[in-house]
């Protein structure tokens, strides 16, 4: 007993004496920690930020320990996981919701020295980065589909949580259908929930009862896949490849891909290079890709889509260039003007062409 | 209006899954214990079934393992709660947590994977008629079952010796020990189907709902189907009542939406199913006298022998 007190006693005293003296030691793994608001097992947006983390797994090999937390809520829960990752040594923290905006800059001020990485989030300190991809790029692409196959002019949009977001997304998507289609209509509904498979589906079986013959989905499941192939009509994935659950309705989905950012952040951390900064990145990035479009589709409109995407990609294309009307028919952005980040980051009001009124 | 069979057809599927595990609970609590792990034995069925669905390929096989899974997890509860004198409510939310984590780690290497649907009867002739016919009999198997069991259950509640003793069993334990009725078995037996039809609620979700894997799939219907046992005062034709509405409400809220209803915040909208349904059921059953009547009086306590 009184060897043990005194043997920890000393340890204590030399490990003060040694964090003061050397780095760590360079066999020591870089521990890595993800928060997850939904489950990995979600096949949609939690899915796609583990596949993620395995990436680093697969790129670093023994040199980084990963872990994760599933399923954690948006608010104080999130608090208490995150200072829990950064207490047991994790140097480098993915917070991958929006909600957990808040407790990862409180918790990063407790932890000067964990770097903190926050998913579309817009607030930053010195240990903490934000990074965002560009999904309404693809939402663009998607909308390229539906002008040219939708035959009854109705587009259903299953919504989630009625934030900037996703109103973006229906913006990019119906202005770009629009475009082709002046005809087509969009109608969000929304179910106020990520990831809930059985109201996802009952929504998109609401939506194909009224008319709809294209389903969208800014929700996290493949339920809405699966009622679209079952009703036959078309529609697109969302998060990952949910072509399984629809072969012949499922025309391509906007897949997340965060692998090579968060390889590029792991990596800044073992260089000594990391920095605070903001990454809102699209196509070019990597960060959004579209799956493979399906084999059934036109081979005509596959290409004018492809086109489109490599047009973004270039920056020869903005989804929000003008002129763009608002509900109301007047014009928001101008002839010519493309829309500058800040808006769409708060953007909160429909384009012509979209149903019903912003929520809130 | 063409908008009626496929909308009645949606509720009905949004419903089931509800009865099932409701009209399960009613049952454990008309014995006297409360389960609040509901939600976990719908995941345990949910996945069990689909496992079982997507490697034999046979969706009767499927949809009993989903039961016997749920059965089986109502067992670990029996045993803590009637065997060990455990804390009930303890003892069923662990159950709840217990199942989310067992269903993720079963269901790993199936996440993804998709399944054909529970293939829906079609009967000629009947399956026909304008409307009514798809509604009617056109319907998966499981839907019809969840009618038999909540009509079995009113009946067997009510209407034979079994149900008569289960109930005094659920109101004074003590008494009923001392008839020398097995208290301890009944409760078991009670417990294990509840657990049962919640599998089956959860096989519902898997095979038929939404044929597919996903963790947490459930989504809080166990929980909707606890407060639905307790709105509708351990009736089972209220409890009928209390998930339809609730599927109804659901349905009608999203085609309202879809319909551009742009006077009320979806956000109300999506609220609505919750609040109507609960309004509505302590509406239908406002009777305070009746309500004591029908609540098993000694719900949620421990029972021992000698005590």
């Amino acid at each position: 007993m009184t060897k043990l007190t005194r043997r920890s006693f000393s340890a204590l005293t030399l490990a003060a004496g040694a964090a003061a003296a050397f780095p760590a030691r360079a066999a020591d793994p870089l521990k890595v920690g993800f928060i997850y608001v939904g489950p990995v097992g979600d096949f949609g947006w939690s899915y796609q930020h583990d596949q993620g983390r395995l990436a680093i797994e697969q790129e670093f090999g023994d040199r980084v320990k990963t872990s994760f937390v599933e399923s954690v809520p948006e608010g104080a829960d999130a608090e208490r996981v995150i200072t829990q990752l950064a207490r047991s040594g994790h140097k480098l923290i993915f917070t991958t919701s929006f909600g957990y905006m808040e407790p990862t800059l409180k918790v990063a001020k407790n932890f000067p020295d964990v770097m903190f990485e926050h998913a579309t989030g817009y607030m930053r300190s010195d240990n903490v980065s934000t990074y965002a991809a560009r999904f309404y790029e693809g939402r663009y692409v998607a909308g390229v589909l539906a002008g040219r196959l939708s035959k009854t002019n109705k587009v259903g949009y299953i919504g989630s949580i009625p934030i900037p977001e996703v109103i973006r997304g229906i913006n990019a998507f119906t202005h770009s259908a629009r475009k082709i289609n002046p005809a087509i209509e969009v109608t969000p509904i929304w179910v106020n929930e990520w990831y809930n498979p059985g109201k996802e589906a009952d929504a998109a079986k609401a939506l194909i009862d009224q008319g709809a013959d294209i389903i969208l989905q800014h929700t996290d499941s493949p339920a809405p896949v699966q009622t679209a192939e079952e009703r036959g009509v078309l529609c697109v994935g969302q998060a990952s490849n949910m072509e399984r659950f629809g072969p012949k309705s499922h025309m391509t989905a906007i897949v997340d891909h965060w692998a090579p950012y968060y390889i590029a952040r792991t990596k800044a951390i073992l260089d000594g290079t990391w920095a605070s900064g903001d990454v809102w990145g699209g196509f070019d990035s990597g960060m959004v890709e579209m799956s493979p479009f399906n084999a059934n589709l036109p081979e005509a409109v596959v290409a004018e889509a492809k086109a489109a995407q490599q047009a973004i990609h270039d920056g020869k294309l903005h989804p929000f260039s003008g002129p763009i009307k608002n509900q109301a028919g007047e014009i928001t952005i101008a002839d010519g003007a493309t829309a500058p980040d800040g808006d769409l980051l708060g953007m909160n009001w429909y384009v012509e062409g979209v149903n019903g009124k912003v929520p809130g | 209006m063409d908008l009626l069979a496929p909308i009645m057809i949606s509720i009905i599927a949004a419903s089931t899954p509800l009865l099932f595990a409701a009209i399960g609970e009613l049952v454990v609590e008309k014995s006297g214990v409360l389960n609040l792990g509901v939600e976990g034995m719908m995941l345990g069925g949910a996945v069990i079934a689909f496992i079982v669905s997507v490697e034999t390929g046979n969706s009767t096989l499927a949809v009993v393992a989903g039961a016997a899974m749920g059965a089986v997890m109502a067992s670990l509860f029996a045993l803590l709660t009637l065997g060990l004198l455990a804390n009930q409510v303890a003892t069923g939310l662990a159950l709840t947590l217990f199942g989310i984590g067992l269903s993720a780690l079963l269901g790993q290497g199936y996440v993804g994977t998709p399944l054909k649907a529970l293939p829906k009867l079609s009967i000629t002739g009947l399956s026909d008629i304008p409307i009514l016919g798809l509604v009617l009999f056109g319907q998966d198997v499981l839907v019809y079952l969840s009618f038999l069991v909540t009509g079995g259950v009113a009946w067997f509640l009510y209407r034979t010796r079994g149900g008569l003793i289960l109930r005094s069993v659920g109101e004074n334990p003590q008494a009923a020990h001392a008839i020398g009725f097995p208290v301890i078995r009944i409760r078991l037996f009670a417990v294990l189907f509840g657990g049962a039809m919640a599998g089956l609620g959860g096989a519902y979700l898997s095979l038929s709902y939404t044929p597919m894997w996903a963790e947490e799939m459930s989504a809080g219907r166990g929980w909707i189907a606890l407060a639905l046992v307790v709105f509708a005062t351990w009736r089972p034709g209220r409890v009928v009542v209390g998930a339809y509405l609730f599927g109804g409400l659901t349905l009608a809220q999203l085609h309202l939406q879809g319909m551009g209803s742009t006077a009320i915040p979806s956000q109300f909208l999506n609220m609505v199913p919750y609040i109507a349904t609960i309004v509505v059921l302590v509406l239908i059953s406002r009777d305070a006298t009746r309500i004591r009547m029908n609540a098993p009086a000694s719900i949620g306590k421990v029972f021992h022998p000698d005590g």
